[in-house]
């Protein structure tokens, strides 16, 4: 908060003070749900946008301002358009009303919405297929497991989470087709305590692995403690549980970044609607470790199937939950499935909340 | 057995910081000082408590530092509000401001280190008994103590408590400086017991819930034990009935402790003569001595 008010400060000095220098850069902007010091999803961001001043040096002047609610997000968002930002990018799910709703007040400005599906002429969306780790992460989860139960800490129902639940369990149920998983869902995105708490409980439910959909890195934390197993989110949480994590799946924003402001520069920039995986980069896995050499060599081999096009998560037929089938035999679910996914797939034992 | 010890012992690690700064809390304001900084008392007592365990290895000098971490905040809010009369509610919400902030910026070379966590027997660590312990002792300070009664005079009537020569300026102070090293040990609590980690705002907002269980527990130890666990309990429980899959919405979950907390408090606290009694009259006052 304290950092958020002196950004503004500063984007405020920026714009009264330097405006003629300001204007040879490309102001591009970011706003964060989280701390950049979650060492998890906004972490993440900002190392995307540590690697574009990396690469595009003073060509661009990066802007960010972090803990901003979702409830309150088009206020700060505003601040930072009439701060002379060419390109904001909002890194939340919760940002999409209040981003469109900027959008429309400034159409000179670019905007970037992550992980969300409406557009306008000056609002892209960019996501990643974040369920191609979590495939792989099932599959480790159901050759790791001795209980064959994995827990999981969940956010929101949103598609991006529902469809990382069912990812990881067709991937579990590839290896183990009785494999279970109990899901706790904690209704927020970073709490560290009651992440930890829920992965306690899921522990004490007779689950050995965990994995979570929250932002902290207390849940791997609680997995060291007790001498359990888990993969880290968002980043590699390695250094929390180094006898805990498995893996991690890793959002790598930095080649969309750079790639996007590179378009800016050279005025080829268009709005789209992205949405990169393993095959671009965007979603890596973080090194295999805590298990034995045959688990990392069928983990790699997913990994690899997916980066070439060989294998995909959501291949016909699937069973929902209800029993319905979906999808074409050997076909992989259409995008707007899986971007809109509010169901789960046979064998998950929850009640999706509406 | 063992899985109804696991949940036990998650239950008993989820109430104790909230005891822990709500306790200290009350001592505050039952001598008449609202002090809205919890959050960031909190938070700075986290932050200390990791950076000095993580920094010597002791996990006795990080309670230490937590302590006076938040105590350190306190002061800072006890000069502004006691000696210079700022507005307490805004200097508050200021002090929370500047823990989170000033937590982030000390704690940015902790984030991802690791330390040994406190020693505990089953779960059980100094710090759970030593909450009841100073639950006990607030109570016996506040109620049967000479020096309890002055505060609970400063509270209720500064000016009379003046004229009868008491310091209320210094009663309040250590009052403040109390409910600091409470708020600091319950954030040391978080960091260097429940989940060994520092991250940035990792107190989430349970230093609010704190203040909140003061005013339902009319300021009374043993209410706040009642409610402190109540509401942890309530919460582990939400979690542990999700897991069973009774497909209860969580959403209800999640909000069921403080829906519980509250109406329990609320009900037990009826009465309005006990209510009258145990409110500090003169909370949030500024005091300026008249001669």
């Amino acid at each position: 908060m304290k950092k958020l008010l002196i950004s503004a400060a500063l984007a405020a000095m920026a714009l009264g003070g330097t405006q003629a220098h300001a204007a040879d850069k490309l102001k591009a902007c970011w706003v964060y749900l989280g701390a950049i010091g979650d060492m998890g999803y906004t972490f993440q961001h900002n190392e995307g946008v540590k690697e574009v001043q990396k690469e595009l040096g003073d060509k661009v002047e990066t802007v960010y301002v972090e803990n901003v609610p979702e409830a309150d997000a088009a206020g700060p968002i505003e601040r930072l358009a009439r701060d002379g930002c060419k390109i904001i990018f909002t890194t939340s799910f919760g940002y999409m009303e209040p981003t469109l709703q900027v959008a429309a007040k400034y159409p000179n400005v670019m905007f970037e919405h992550a992980t969300g599906y409406k557009t306008a002429p000056n609002v892209s969306t960019y996501n990643a297929k974040f369920h191609q780790g979590r495939y792989v992460e099932g599959q480790i989860a159901a050759k790791m497991s001795k209980t064959g139960v994995a827990g999981y800490i969940v956010s929101f129902p949103i598609p991006e989470v529902v469809a990382g639940i069912n990812s990881f369990m067709l991937g579990a149920q590839s290896v183990n087709p009785n494999f279970k998983i109990k899901i706790i869902w904690v209704n927020t995105w970073f709490d560290p305590g009651k992440e930890g708490d829920a992965a306690k409980v899921l522990f004490s439910q007779g689950a050995d692995i965990i994995v979570q959909h929250t932002d902290s890195a207390a849940a791997i934390t609680v997995a060291e403690q007790q001498g359990k197993l888990g993969f880290g989110q968002s980043s590699d949480q390695i250094k929390f549980g180094p006898n805990a994590q498995l893996t991690a799946d890793v959002d790598n924003w930095g080649p969309y970044y750079v790639r996007r402001l590179k378009q800016m520069l050279d005025g080829t920039y268009k709005p789209l609607q992205s949405w990169d995986g393993m095959a671009e980069g965007t979603v890596a896995m973080a090194p295999f470790t805590n298990m034995p050499d045959d688990v990392k060599a069928m983990a790699q081999k997913t990994v690899d199937d997916i980066t070439s096009g060989k294998l995909d998560p959501f291949t016909g037929p699937i069973t929902k939950q209800d029993g319905t089938v979906v999808g074409e035999k050997g076909k992989p679910l259409a995008d707007g499935d899986i971007l809109g996914m509010n169901w789960y797939v046979k064998g998950v034992d929850d009640k999706l909340p509406q | 057995m063992e899985q109804l010890w696991a949940i036990a012992i998650t239950i008993i690690a989820a109430s104790t910081p909230l005891l822990i700064a709500a306790i200290g809390e009350l001592v505050s304001e039952r001598s008449g000082v609202l002090n809205l900084g919890v959050e960031g008392m909190m938070i700075m007592g986290a932050v200390a408590g990791f950076g000095a365990t993580y920094l010597t290895g002791s996990s006795a000098v990080g309670i230490f530092a937590s302590m006076l971490a938040g105590a350190g905040m306190a002061m800072l809010f006890g000069f502004l509000t006691l000696t210079l009369l700022a507005n307490q509610v805004a200097t508050g919400l200021a002090i929370t401001l500047l823990g989170i902030g000033l937590s982030a910026l000390i704690g940015e070379n902790f984030v991802g280190k690791q330390i040994e966590r406190l020693p505990n027997f089953h779960g059980i660590d100094i710090l759970i008994i030593f909450s009841f312990v100073l639950v006990g002792l607030v109570s016996w300070f506040l109620f049967r103590t000479r020096y309890g009664l002055m505060v609970r005079a400063v509270g209720d009537s500064h000016t009379s408590a003046h004229s009868m020569g008491f310091s209320v300026v210094g009663l309040r102070y250590a009052c403040v400086a109390f409910g600091g090293a409470c708020a600091g040990l319950a954030g040391g609590y978080l960091s260097i017991a429940d989940t060994p980690q520092w991250v940035e705002n990792m107190t989430a907002g349970r230093g609010w819930i704190a203040l909140a269980l003061v005013v339902f527990a009319t300021w009374l130890p043993k209410r706040v034990v009642l409610g402190a666990y109540l509401f942890g309990t309530i919460s582990i429980l939400a979690f542990v009935v999700q897991t069973m899959g009774l497909n209860v919405p969580p959403q209800l979950l999640s909000c069921t402790p403080y829906l519980v907390t509250i109406v329990a408090l609320v009900l037990i606290s009826r009465n309005k003569r006990v209510l009258r009694a145990n409110t500090p009259a003169c909370l949030g006052q500024a005091f300026v001595a008249d001669r």
